[in-house]
């Protein structure tokens, strides 16, 4: 079977990733809604997976996609403890605007 | 790798002890098998053996500092018993979280493989998250949580992309096969842009500048155990797995990398220390200071292959005052609303040898001489004038003296009786608190006055 890395360019996969990854960097560091940041955080490491399961394919080796569980099973644990925190946040404040969290400060 | 799989196991019982409420054993239990596992590694320290092809490979340097997070560790659940005492019925819960961090620690000095450096770095991190926010109705705990966890995330999949272009460059996860690929031939671009933000992950989680500024607010919010555990041991984790992964990546060290890296120390330290001087809290003092602390241990990155055991030495020195510190900080702001240095007014008269204790702490620190903290800082600097990084020196020497006066100002403001404001009462300390203390500021001592028990162990 042909390798349908090499037709298309492993380059456009890469460029791909790094557009998908500077728009999860931009959204946690311009959004203020918790939610919308932790879906660019989703987006980052999503981005990272298709990276590698690209590179996987490319260079003919299974290893990468193995990864990409470990990845996956990773990401899932880390947004749940995230929601549980903001569950936590919006039972005090009763809002979930990053910018109404300002109680420290030096 | 028994030790991985006995603090697991530790764990998973201290769990079931919450079952079958066994819940006032859980403490002694927990002490006494890290106690064990401790003697364990420290028995084994010179084996060197990999598990699971390549997955995970002890060797000296990962042994002495498995053992080091271990006794840390030790500490660290000592405490817990009168710091959760209002909480007592979830207290497994808080010391099997204390343990599962440790495997993450663990997992992260003996890596052989990418995969088991990122699932140590994730189980380190998410554990941390749920401690940080675990004082639930207390807003600054949550804030403080949200913040890292947002941060620590970024920085996770900085690292993990980064994971992915060193993947692209050399089809492996494998240290091993790493180092082989790279040793011949030319790499694409991306194994130099993928190094790159490995390193940066890691700066993000020592709290090097310019990606610190998480760092204090973290610290300030979080329960002041919490603190003490991510100002001694995650510290001390990312640093020492930051060194073992320039160690392995970056064989041959390319110029740019040594200026950026003599660069973020100088600015770590100085940063750290001129932020540390106007601090009025004392959980934001110890932030800062540590932030400037993380700038010596970088020092020892400039010189790879020599620098293990000075860099072993000063991460001892750092983490043991660290915990004597935060001891006596979680004794005297006990169910204090906000942990400001006033509130150390005095204490040298309400309770003497916690401010003794406190004094040690913060002279090691500073780097007085026969505490340890002054010897790691002396081995640090005579490696660095060896290698010729004369102004890495400078700019460390100038940053001691710097740190003594806000180290020396706490302990004046202890020693001093400004009458309105101090409380006369003699404080009264939990036993745990006080032999926690003490047996810190000994072991300062001891490895200050025979620096060799350490060195020794890497030759």
């Amino acid at each position: 079977m042909e390798n349908v890395i090499e037709i298309i360019g492993i380059d456009k996969y890469i460029y791909l990733s790094i557009i998908l990854f500077c728009i999860g960097v931009f959204g946690i560091l311009y959004r203020r809604n918790a939610i919308v940041m932790f879906m660019c955080i989703e987006i980052m490491l999503n981005s990272a997976n298709m990276l590698l399961v690209a590179f996987s394919t490319f260079h003919q080796d299974a290893e990468g996609q193995v990864f990409v569980f470990f990845t996956m099973a990773v990401a899932a644990a880390e947004v749940a403890v995230g929601l549980a925190i903001l569950v936590t946040i919006y039972r005090n404040i009763g809002s979930i605007d990053i910018d109404k969290l300002k109680n420290l400060k030096g | 790798m028994n030790t991985l799989i006995a603090i697991g196991v530790l764990a998973v019982l201290v769990l079931i002890a919450e079952i079958i409420n066994l819940r006032k054993l859980v403490i002694p239990m927990t002490i006494i098998g890290l106690v064990g596992i401790l003697g364990y590694t420290v028995c084994n320290i010179d084996v060197e053996v990999s598990y699971y092809n390549n997955m995970f490979i002890t060797k000296k340097f990962s042994n002495a500092f498995s053992s080091l997070f271990i006794a840390l560790t030790i500490f660290l659940v000592a405490l817990s018993k009168d710091f959760y005492q209002k909480e007592f019925s979830k207290i497994s819960d808080y010391i099997s979280l204390k343990l599962f961090l440790l495997m993450g620690a663990i997992c992260m000095v003996s890596f052989g493989n990418m995969a088991m450096f990122f699932l140590g770095l994730e189980i380190l991190s998410i554990t941390l998250y749920i401690l940080c926010g675990s004082d639930r109705a207390n807003i600054k705990s949550n804030e403080a949580a949200m913040k890292y966890f947002l941060l620590g995330s970024f920085a996770s999949g900085i690292v993990l992309f980064g994971i992915a272009l060193v993947y692209g460059a050399t089809a492996s996860f494998d240290i091993s096969e790493i180092i082989t690929i790279t040793s011949q031939g030319t790499l694409p671009i991306w194994y130099s842009l993928g190094v790159v933000m490995i390193i940066i992950g890691m700066l993000f989680k020592i709290a090097a500048v310019p990606f610190h500024f998480w760092a204090p607010d973290v610290y300030q919010g979080a329960p002041t155990l919490t603190t003490a555990m991510m100002s001694t041991l995650v510290k001390v984790t990312a640093v020492a797995t930051l060194f073992k992964l320039s160690f392995h990546l970056l064989r041959q060290m390319p110029e740019g990398y040594i200026t950026a890296i003599v660069v973020i120390a100088i600015l770590t330290m100085t940063v750290g220390n001129i932020m540390a001087l106007r601090q009025e809290n004392m959980k934001r003092l110890l932030a800062y200071s540590g932030i400037s602390h993380a700038g010596f241990m970088m020092m020892a990155l400039t010189a790879l292959n020599t620098s293990a055991a000075n860099l072993f030495y000063y991460a001892t020195a750092y983490a043991i005052a660290g915990i004597a510190a935060f001891t006596v900080l979680m004794a005297v702001t006990k169910g204090k609303e906000n942990q400001l240095i006033q509130s150390f007014s005095g204490l040298g008269k309400r309770n003497p040898l916690m401010a003794i204790v406190l004094s040690i702490a913060l002279l090691s620190m500073g780097g007085i001489p026969i505490f340890a903290g002054f010897f790691g800082k002396f081995f640090l600097f005579s490696e660095a004038i060896s290698k010729g990084f004369i102004t890495l020196v400078i700019f460390g020497v100038i940053n001691s003296f710097i740190s003594i006066y806000y180290y020396l100002k706490v302990i004046i403001v202890m020693f001093t009786n400004n009458d309105e404001t101090a409380e006369e009462t003699a404080l009264s300390i939990p036993l745990s608190y006080k032999i926690v203390g003490v047996l810190a500021v000994a072991i300062n001592i001891i490895i200050g006055l025979c620096p060799s028990i350490l060195l020794n162990i890497f030759q």
